[in-house]
């Protein structure tokens, strides 16, 4: 599968070069912004993330060591930003909601409808794109923040650990559960559209 | 999924996000596309999973920053004079 390659600068800026700056923040921009986008779900919410992974990131670019990729110093504080607006939002603190017990089994899947195949305009419609928003804001959201970047940014499972400061083997649970979860959503919508089409093809006498 | 319960296919969907990102060992990737070969079903589970992440990273890679967003961004950090340098 193809994985996109953020080529992102390696070395970050000296304190007080402001070029530098200018520069890292339009190359590490739309990554933050798509991750506020997909985990909050709208645009308000995602500037928000935005604004406030930079500010914080300039106040304490002096502080980066380089013991993490620059990459992953952002993701994360980009992560805790999205986590931390998300729980404001939902007026109740439970922290517990942040950490789902890794153990459990997934659920196991139900529609076994194979609707891989239907054409990508069809999959990819103004109806059908929002159905996939649905699904993601319906993801929980720890396991929503491990999806985000493991499969629409294409981070590595090992540098996904990192930004959020879990296991490796955490991160591969929390990612085959997210995975089947859309799957499931997903399967549900697309295999209706496909009975319908059906329908739609061979009316009922 | 209750004909659905063969110890295989459990064990499958367990390494299913591995064998989808390639990081399984030669002789249990065997294993797997052997019992892919003859059950339906995880067949099915296989190919929309692998359609399902790639029709999430679709729209997401035509999403950027837009102009506005990107210019509040450079003034809050009063960076307002780089707005106009090339991205």
């Amino acid at each position: 599968m193809k994985r996109k390659t953020a080529r992102f600068p390696s070395k970050p800026c000296a304190p007080g070069d402001r070029t530098e700056f200018a520069r890292l923040v339009d190359a590490y921009s739309a990554p933050i912004y798509r991750l506020g986008l997909k985990m909050l779900g709208n645009q308000q919410d995602a500037e928000d993330v935005l604004q406030n992974t930079f500010l914080n990131a300039l106040t304490h670019l002096a502080d980066f060591e380089g013991r993490s990729s620059l990459s992953t110093w952002l993701y994360r504080i980009a992560s805790n930003e999205a986590l931390m607006l998300l729980r404001r939002k939902k007026n109740a603190v439970n922290l517990d909601d942040f950490h789902p017990d890794d153990a459990e089994e997934s659920p196991l899947p139900e529609v076994f409808v194979d609707w891989s195949a239907l054409p990508e305009d069809e999959l990819l419609s103004g109806e059908a794109k929002m159905a996939l928003d649905a699904a993601i804001n319906k993801l929980p959201e720890p396991l929503r923040m491990v999806f985000i970047l493991r499969d629409i940014e294409g981070v590595s499972i090992k540098e996904t650990a990192e930004i959020l400061g879990l296991t490796e083997t955490n991160v591969k649970t929390r990612l085959l559960r997210a995975r089947m979860f859309l799957r499931e959503q997903l399967s549900a919508y697309y295999s209706e559209r496909l009975t319908r089409e059906e329908t739609h093809e061979r009316p009922s006498p | 999924m209750s004909d659905h319960l063969h110890k295989n296919c459990q064990d499958l969907l367990g390494s299913l996000s591995e064998y989808i990102d390639g990081g399984l060992p030669p002789d249990l990737c065997r294993e797997i596309e052997k019992h892919l070969e003859g059950c339906d079903n995880c067949r099915v589970v296989l190919n929309t999973t692998r359609r399902t992440i790639d029709l999430m990273q679709i729209p997401a890679e035509e999403e950027t920053v837009p102009t506005d967003v990107r210019e509040r961004l450079f003034k809050r950090l009063n960076l307002d004079d780089y707005l106009n340098r090339q991205k």
